[in-house]
């Protein structure tokens, strides 16, 4: 199959769907690459590093088009690019079917199969291809960057010569990939970083990167597992819940990087003017969300704003663009795992099996007709998180008085326990002849020191302990030592036989043991 | 010959150092004293009651001591550290008999004295054991039959179950719970018929009661840990030296020997504690080990969501080579595939190039209370790296990666989120909570127990198949 990828049309996108090194990759699946000629330049690729890793270079967008059976592209196809599209052609590229419906119609048209790389479903075998995630990744580490760039002091706290400098404080709203992204920045270059998300299962994944959680105290949270590990809108009475934890934040708050956003939904409003007013000035807020109208009130897409406090708004759409050698690896990577998927013999022969969950929730139009929305798959992405217990924290009465229960009610044992073995020793020595008696307070008070001595044996010792426990119990030799000279032939035997084995018993219990013990070093 | 004086100093000297020889055991320094202890209390006690009065048959005890000697000396210098369970429970059996035959003998003893009572002859030709006897008085004989019948009793128990239990951990038998028809009926059964013989024993029935006692004891240790799975066997080990104590304890006190008597309890008692210790880091209840198998779930255990995802040895080196902090969870299959040398390899370079390498040990890991220790000194991992459930659980959170080494229900997280499963509640180590998870495994089987383990199935779990002594070898060439 011959796959080429064409430069990108879209203003200002300097990514490209295939890279020297993902090219390498598929010419051993068999495949044959084309590149349209300058469309790696702007992501850092120049043509010659093509053709040195094998791919046919195509000047223009058109020749490109019509010589290749599968298209690979970053953004999705503009007008002109549907137009080249024919059947039994293949286009893998960034799609929103939900959004684009046109599009699909036009693409259906022309007879081509479009596999959408956002709509490739999250499970854990199609990690490997998820592009959402990767270009997510990138963004949330260059909002941390772009905010650095506008923010006038450290991130990291110092104390100088010069003077004691405070850490920046960062807080990041949505912990998804792009939220954790920036917490994982953001923390590394020293700040101290707060995050917030509605769904409270990733609580531990933000305290994983080293931020801490913003926890609102309420009911009916979400479940992100329902949705596939998507946020879904809130109640109102949750919203304003969570609006007042914002406003509390946000006089303490240097950097603000927000990252809501509700699958095929405008973003949520979350930072609120009077916020940004209650922010000090210098202070910047990075908006993830501003293609999708933005997460605060003041962002305008594309654009740096200033407001009238000097708080700074970054709104840019396109961070995973500004990184384009680092976004296009990843992409290009992303690309090249669906089509090994896509060429499962490795023969440079695409199969386009419907029935495998990840192919199919990706492919939007097949042989003439529109397959989107998909039918869930079979393998659930992420298990129901079960809900925990909430344990409360015990007042200081409520714990002493557990003490004094814990207390009162060991010493009852105790006390049970010498009655009745007081009462047992009494019964017996009713009935027990006197030399029994001598001896059975021997065999007590040994029982009694053995159980004070064992509890203190080291938990690591245990196999020693049982070895030289075992190499003691030897002592039974003694028995048999007693009864050896009796005049009885039976007897003698048997005394001997266990005198023989219970020497054994006693030697190979003791010299294993020290070996045992010989092999326990301190490094 | 030495005076009866010497011989009680010597008794009180042999059970002062056996109590510091246990007591000893508290750390890996004081130990290596304790055990000399625990020798010279063992010379002092065995050549003071040798040499002792009306001890003779030096032709017969002498040479037996040297052969057995022999013997223990040859099996202690080839035994593998893996086989370190199979050899105590083969040890324990020893005791167990030599156990019954000396009841035997002291019954055998009381009879000859009996006999010669009747016909009112004198007690002069007795020597030894039988001397002793013959100066008892008619109650004092009558505790002496009760402490045979108890003597002989458990001794034949801890013979055949040691017997059993060995055969189990060195694989000659199949590993599985196995019952005969009838179960625990048949156990109860057993143990009544014994009681019943006991009685007309002490009523004065001939020798065959003891023996039918025996017999009959030697089918309940049989059956009593051939019903016990291989999960269960460091409960059991721990029960079999607790028996072999009580049974010297309890010929003890049928030849009213102090010595023995201390030994055995404070033997009885170690056992007893051990076995405690292990029931509680399952989770189970002593009684429901030993009648044998998991106790009736309540409810169909919760499926299991997911899949499980391979990986191979280069993915594992990558993240290790990554990683700052490792913890190594090793479980039997680490003892199977003899792959502790190999772990210690590994650990020595991970540190080597500056990482936190620690282990993290269940008090179950293993077929036998420490094994895992044992095994990891052998291949001489530094002791103070190997730390215990209780002291690494709560690290688990900011450790980079786990791998955990053929080891399954004492890393199931189904024990804490699953009210339903067999082993709800038990204490586990919260490997799931680390970064990544590195399962070294066989195949997708189940293990021992044959419960379902969540842990492969989640996210941050990564499987590492194959065997693991070469898996982890396979690790080394690509750890930098």
């Amino acid at each position: 199959m011959k796959i080429g990828a064409p430069k990108e049309l879209a203003k200002g996108e300097a990514r490209v769907a295939l890279t020297p090194e993902s090219a390498l990759q598929l010419q051993k699946l068999g495949h044959d690459c084309f590149i349209e000629a300058g469309a790696g330049t702007l992501a850092g690729f120049d043509d010659q590093a093509y053709r040195d890793a094998g791919v046919s270079v195509v000047e223009g967008a058109e020749s490109l088009w019509q010589t290749v059976d599968t298209v690979i592209k970053v953004r999705e196809p503009s007008d002109a690019e549907t137009q080249h599209l024919r059947e039994g052609q293949t286009l893998i590229s960034f799609f929103w079917p939900g959004q684009n419906e046109a599009l699909l119609e036009k693409c259906k048209a022309q007879g081509a199969t479009v596999m959408a790389m956002d709509m490739v479903p999250r499970i854990s075998r199609a990690q490997k291809m998820d592009a959402l995630s990767s270009m997510a990744n990138i963004a949330g580490y260059r909002s941390v960057i772009e905010a650095g760039n506008n923010f006038g002091r450290f991130f990291t706290g110092q104390v100088t010569a010069a003077g004691k400098v405070p850490p920046a404080k960062v807080l990041v709203i949505g912990a998804g990939v792009a939220g954790l992204s920036a917490i994982g920045t953001a923390t590394s270059l020293g700040a101290v970083v707060r995050a917030f998300d509605v769904r409270p299962e990733v609580a531990e994944q933000i305290e994983s990167m080293g931020a801490e959680f913003l926890f609102l105290d309420f009911e009916d949270s979400q479940d992100g597992a329902e949705t596939g590990g998507y946020a879904s809108p809130s109640s109102p009475e949750f919203r304003e819940k969570q609006l007042e934890c914002f406003r509390e934040q946000a006089p303490d708050i240097d950097i603000v990087i927000t990252t809501a956003l509700i699958p095929g939904k405008p973003a949520p409003k979350l930072w609120l003017e009077d916020m940004v007013k209650a922010m000090k000035p210098g202070s910047v807020i990075i908006d993830l969300a501003a293609e999708k109208g933005g997460n605060c009130d003041l962002t305008k897409p594309d654009e740096r704003v200033v407001s009238d406090n000097g708080v700074v708004v970054v709104g840019y759409t396109d961070f995973p663009s500004r990184m384009a050698t680092q976004a296009s690896l990843l992409y290009a990577t992303n690309v090249r795992h669906m089509l090994t998927d896509l060429t499962p013999e490795k023969d440079g022969q695409i199969v386009h099996d419907m029935e495998d969950d990840v192919i199919r929730g990706a492919t939007v139009t097949h042989q003439g007709e529109i397959t989107f929305p998909p039918p869930p798959p079979k393998v659930k992405a992420i298990a129901a998180a079960k809900p925990k217990p909430k344990e409360k924290e015990p007042t200081p009465e409520e714990k002493k008085a557990a003490e004094l229960a814990t207390f009162k009610a060991q010493t009852k044992r105790q006390a049970t326990l010498l009655g009745v073995g007081g009462a047992i020793m009494l019964l017996l020595g009713q009935v027990a002849p006197a030399s029994f008696m001598q001896h059975f307070i021997v065999f007590a008070l040994a029982c009694f020191v053995g159980f004070q001595v064992i509890w203190n044996v080291s938990h690591s010792l245990h196999t020693p302990l049982m070895a030289v426990t075992n190499a003691i119990s030897g002592i039974i030799i003694l028995g048999a030592v007693l009864q050896i000279g009796s005049g009885s032939g039976v007897v003698t035997l048997m005394a001997s036989i266990s005198v023989l084995i219970a020497t054994i018993n006693i030697v190979g219990g003791f010299l294993v043991t020290r070996r045992m013990l010989a092999m326990f070093q301190k490094s | 010959m030495l005076s009866q004086g010497f011989v009680s100093a010597a008794a009180i000297a042999a059970s002062v150092l056996f109590i510091l020889s246990l007591g000893g055991l508290s750390n890996q320094e004081k130990a290596k004293r304790a055990v000399w202890y625990g020798i010279v209390g063992m010379a002092v006690g065995v050549f003071f009651t040798a040499f002792g009065p009306g001890i003779g048959a030096y032709g017969w005890m002498i040479p037996m001591m040297v052969i057995g000697a022999g013997i223990g000396v040859y099996v202690a210098k080839k035994v593998d550290m893996t086989e370190m369970p199979q050899l105590v429970a083969a040890l324990h059996s020893f005791v167990g008999l030599a156990a019954v035959f000396v009841g035997w003998s002291a019954d055998l003893e009381r009879r000859r004295v009996m006999a010669a009572r009747a016909v009112e002859a004198g007690t002069e030709q007795f020597s030894a054991f039988a001397a002793l006897v013959a100066t008892k008085a008619p109650d004092e004989l009558m505790f002496l039959q009760i402490e045979v019948v108890l003597g002989v009793f458990i001794g034949a128990v801890t013979f055949t179950g040691s017997v059993v239990a060995f055969g189990k951990l060195a694989g000659k038998v199949d590993g599985k719970a196995k019952q005969l028809p009838g179960g625990h009926a048949l156990n109860a059964g057993a143990a009544a018929l014994s009681l019943l013989l006991a009685i007309l024993y002490i009523s004065g029935a001939g020798f065959w009661t003891l023996l039918l006692i025996a017999l009959l004891a030697f089918f309940i240790g049989y059956h009593l840990i051939m019903g016990i799975g291989g999960a269960d066997m460091p409960v059991v080990v721990s029960m079999l030296n607790s028996y072999s104590g009580w049974a010297a304890a309890a010929i003890g006190f049928t030849l009213s020997n102090d010595l023995l008597i201390v030994t055995g309890a404070l033997v009885g008692s170690s056992g007893a504690i051990l076995s405690y210790i292990m029931c509680k880091a399952m989770n189970r209840n002593f009684v429901s080990v030993i009648l044998g198998g998991f106790g009736g779930s309540q409810g169909p255990a919760a499926e299991i969501e997911g899949e499980q995802i391979a990986i191979d040895a280069g993915g594992v080196a990558s993240a290790l080579n990554d990683a700052d902090s490792v913890v190594i969870v090793p479980g039997y299959g680490m003892a199977v595939a003899q792959a502790q040398n190999a772990v210690s390899e590994l650990t020595r370079k991970l540190r080597a190039s500056g990482k936190n390498v620690r282990f993290g040990i269940h008090p179950v890991a293993g077929r036998l209370p420490g094994h895992m220790n044992v095994l990891l000194a052998e291949a001489k991992v530094p002791y103070d790296i190997v730390l215990e459930m209780d002291e690494i659980n709560d690290d688990l959170a900011s450790t980079d990666v786990v791998i955990v080494i053929g080891s399954n229900d004492i890393v199931n997280p189904a024990a804490e989120d699953d009210p339903n499963s067999p082993i709800a509640g038990m204490p586990v180590l919260k490997v799931w909570e680390a970064k990544q998870v590195f399962v070294c495994k066989r195949g997708q089987g189940t293990g021992y127990s044959g419960i379902e383990n969540p842990l492969f199935f989640k996210e941050n779990t990564r499987m590492f198949y194959g065997d693991a002594k070469g898996s982890i070898e396979s690790l080394l060439p690509q750890i930098d």
